[in-house]
């Protein structure tokens, strides 16, 4: 899930939709991706109701410069769910159907109020869930934030900024500590 | 490792790993004497801990179901997860975040010094604060804690800075790098910390202390430890004297297993310790057992917790460095004209990716709830740790509806914030957000209550056998052969975390249970 870009081989005959889009050419993305342009095929979903998950979860979590791709990924998650789960899959169809046809192209506004509507629905209660746990999970996500996560793989932050803050004072050695220098054992 | 017979009624038998089980098993085992450690969770190590939070949170967690109600905003904002808890070999020992302040003379002595305060069921704890400072200084020996001892302080990480200036700014006094189970330089076999931030997800260096690989290892090394994990313990058997006899258990393969005891020793994690006691109901013992008081299950305690995140202008990149690694101490006093007795502390803290929004976050989406996590890397934040009042009806009980996978009743947790809670976690907010803005912050964020972690109380020591469920040894008042081992042991919270007061009694309880194994009177 962490290495979404690339352009997918498509298996039409196993998937139902398509989501797909073109990284922005100031993207960190864009610079190792073979190609700008990504898709994420849906298994259980059309197109259609891809697109309205889509406009729901950047509606929930709307960041304006995080590329659409980040977003796509969270509708792959949720679509390979219920590809696994029947009873979730037709839950999630009829609420995306009772969001109405415009709700993908609809403004920001009237896709809130669409979403406050149906805020107390288990619908849209899983789905927000899922959107904050994946999206902000994404290699995107944590690039746009600026987020390091894992720091094992890389020796910790002792040498990459765990107290590199100078903007306050230093604190005094007696409410702080040593910096250990790292030894080859 | 060794073999005990299933049928070998001479050993003893240890329900859970965490701080209370995987110490007493050492303790026991290097004194001689032949355990039977179980454990409901698998073996990970050093190399095992994923590093993907969700991952890392699946692999650790207790997952099995639980139910809850009362009007904490738990029960509303994490309705699934009332508390957050290991099912893992070294228990919560492997989560945990390393804090390990001690608790404060007065707090082991609250009825007397809160008096009488309507809705709660304080009790003094049976033992002298001498005594447990006694255990206090053996168990931050054994845990390497640091600035005891002569044990240096963890270094001063950027969040801590922040922390540091805003805390100074508003005249607190005491105020440093906490005192940490987290090593500051090389000790006890174990590597440094290099600040990897990821404390929550398994310590991959091993820097901070945990059953898993401290004290259970070394136990296994004695010859006399019989480790079985994925073991689930889901009744405790007696005889026709009252003495408990055997535990029953399932196996990996879900097989159910009868493994015969001489002493049995509890260390659940107070949850569960007070759903195993009440599971092990029988004709003789139809409330469960070791509860002729009626004890069992009541006055669970959990912290009155809450987090405060403040931005600023420049970055702070908070999830850089040890991730408790900052405590302020002036206010864990108690001084009733702020409004509520009791004492709590302000911890250092932060929240990874995706858990800040999920957890970290008061309820919400759209615009104004990304705004916040737009502002990630300039965040720097706190966490209130402070004594929550014990009451009668916050309690454990057994479910009746709610089964797990083997069919037995889940846990229900009730739990209502008493007004003295309330009056703690608004003042301890007020204060955190007060340093932040002292130093420019230019917004401050506070969350509701969060899934408890310090789980406490269920099976209280008391110097009266009425009020509570053990003797100041963890012993059974009802069932000589039978102890608690863990945190349901405590009286009342304090405002300490509890990792280091659950080592500290186990210390002084594998003494105890040597010594009447020895004169045979157990």
């Amino acid at each position: 899930m962490d290495n979404p870009i690339p352009m997918q081989r498509r298996a039409f005959l196993k998937s139902t939709g398509l989501l797909s889009g073109v990284l922005a050419a100031a993207s960190p993305w864009a610079l190792i991706a073979p190609t700008r342009v990504w898709a994420v095929e849906l298994r259980a979903l059309s197109s259609t109701e891809g697109a309205a998950l889509m406009a729901m979860t950047r509606t929930i979590a709307p960041h304006d410069k995080l590329e659409d791709a980040a977003y796509a990924l969270v509708v792959q998650s949720i679509d390979a769910d219920v590809a696994r789960d029947p009873a979730s899959l037709s839950v999630l169809k009829e609420g995306l159907r009772q969001l109405g046809s415009g709700f993908a192209a609809a403004p920001e506004p009237e896709r809130v109020r669409a979403l406050q509507a149906v805020e107390s629905s288990a619908f849209f209660q899983s789905i927000r869930a899922k959107t904050l746990g994946t999206l902000y999970a994404s290699a995107l996500a944590y690039a746009y934030f600026g987020y390091q996560g894992e720091a094992f793989s890389k020796g910790g932050y002792l040498f990459r900024g765990f107290n590199d803050l100078h903007w306050l004072p230093e604190v005094p050695p007696a409410d702080s500590g040593p910096v250990l220098e790292q030894t080859s054992a | 490792m060794a073999r005990i017979a299933k049928d070998d009624d001479s050993a003893v038998v240890i329900i859970g790993s965490g701080a209370g089980g995987g110490t007493l098993a050492h303790e026991l085992t290097r004194r001689g004497i032949k355990v039977v450690l179980l454990e409901a969770g698998k073996r990970q190590s050093l190399q095992s801990f994923s590093q993907v939070p969700g991952e890392a949170f699946a692999q650790l967690t207790w997952l099995d179901p639980r139910t809850q109600s009362g009007n904490w905003t738990v029960a509303q904002d994490y309705p699934t997860l009332p508390s957050w808890t290991c099912k893992t070999l070294g228990g919560t020992t492997v989560h945990w975040t390393g804090a390990t302040p001690r608790m404060r003379p007065w707090e082991v002595k609250p009825r007397t010094t809160y008096g009488p305060l309507p809705g709660t069921s304080l009790i003094d704890w049976p033992l002298e604060y001498q005594e447990l400072k006694a255990y206090y200084q053996l168990a931050e020996r054994r845990m390497v804690v640091t600035r005891r001892n002569g044990v240096p302080g963890l270094p001063a990480s950027n969040n801590f800075k922040v922390m540091y200036a805003g805390a100074r700014k508003i005249g607190y006094k005491r105020v440093h790098t906490n005192y940490m189970a987290i090593n500051s330089r090389p000790a006890d076999g174990r590597a440094f910390c290099i600040q990897q931030g990821f404390c929550v997800q398994g310590c991959k260096t091993g820097a901070k202390w945990s059953t898993l690989y401290t004290e259970i290892p070394r136990a296994e090394a004695t010859g006399n430890l019989d480790l079985r994990i994925e073991s689930m313990a889901t009744r405790i058997e007696h005889g026709a004297d009252g003495r408990v006899t055997a535990v029953l258990y399932r196996d990996s393969a879900g097989t159910e297993q009868r493994q015969k005891a001489r002493v049995v020793c509890v260390a659940c994690n107070s949850v569960e310790t007070a759903r195993l006691l009440l599971l092990s109901e029988s004709a003789k013992f139809p409330r469960g057992l070791a509860n002729s008081s009626d004890q069992v299950g009541r006055n669970f305690c959990h912290h009155v917790g809450g987090f405060v995140w403040a931005f600023f202008d420049k970055p702070v990149y908070s999830w850089r460095g040890a991730t408790l690694a900052g405590i302020i101490e002036d206010e864990m006093i108690n001084e009733p004209r702020r409004g509520f007795v009791g004492g709590y502390h302000l911890e250092l803290i932060t929240l990874d990716l995706p858990t800040f929004p999920l957890v970290g976050l008061p309820y919400g989406w759209g615009r104004g709830f990304a705004a916040i996590i737009d502002d990630y890397r300039n965040m720097a934040g706190t966490f209130v740790c402070g004594e929550d009042m014990p009451r009668a009806t916050n309690r454990v009980t057994l479910d009746p509806k709610a089964k797990d996978a083997l069919g037995l009743p889940v846990a229900h947790i009730h739990v209502d914030d008493h007004p003295n809670d309330v009056a703690m976690r608004s003042h301890a907010q007020s204060q955190a957000s007060k340093m932040y803005e002292a130093i420019g912050a230019r917004r401050i964020v506070r969350s509701r209550a969060t899934p408890a972690t310090h789980n406490m109380g269920t099976a209280r020591m008391s110097a009266d056998p009425e009020h509570g469920v053990t003797n100041a040894y963890g012993q059974s008042h009802d069932i000589k052969n039978l102890f608690v081992s863990d945190g349901s042991q405590f009286c009342s919270p304090g405002s300490a975390n509890p990792t280091l007061t659950i080592v500290a009694l186990t210390l002084r309880q594998s003494e105890y249970i040597a010594k009447q194994m020895s004169a045979r009177s157990i």
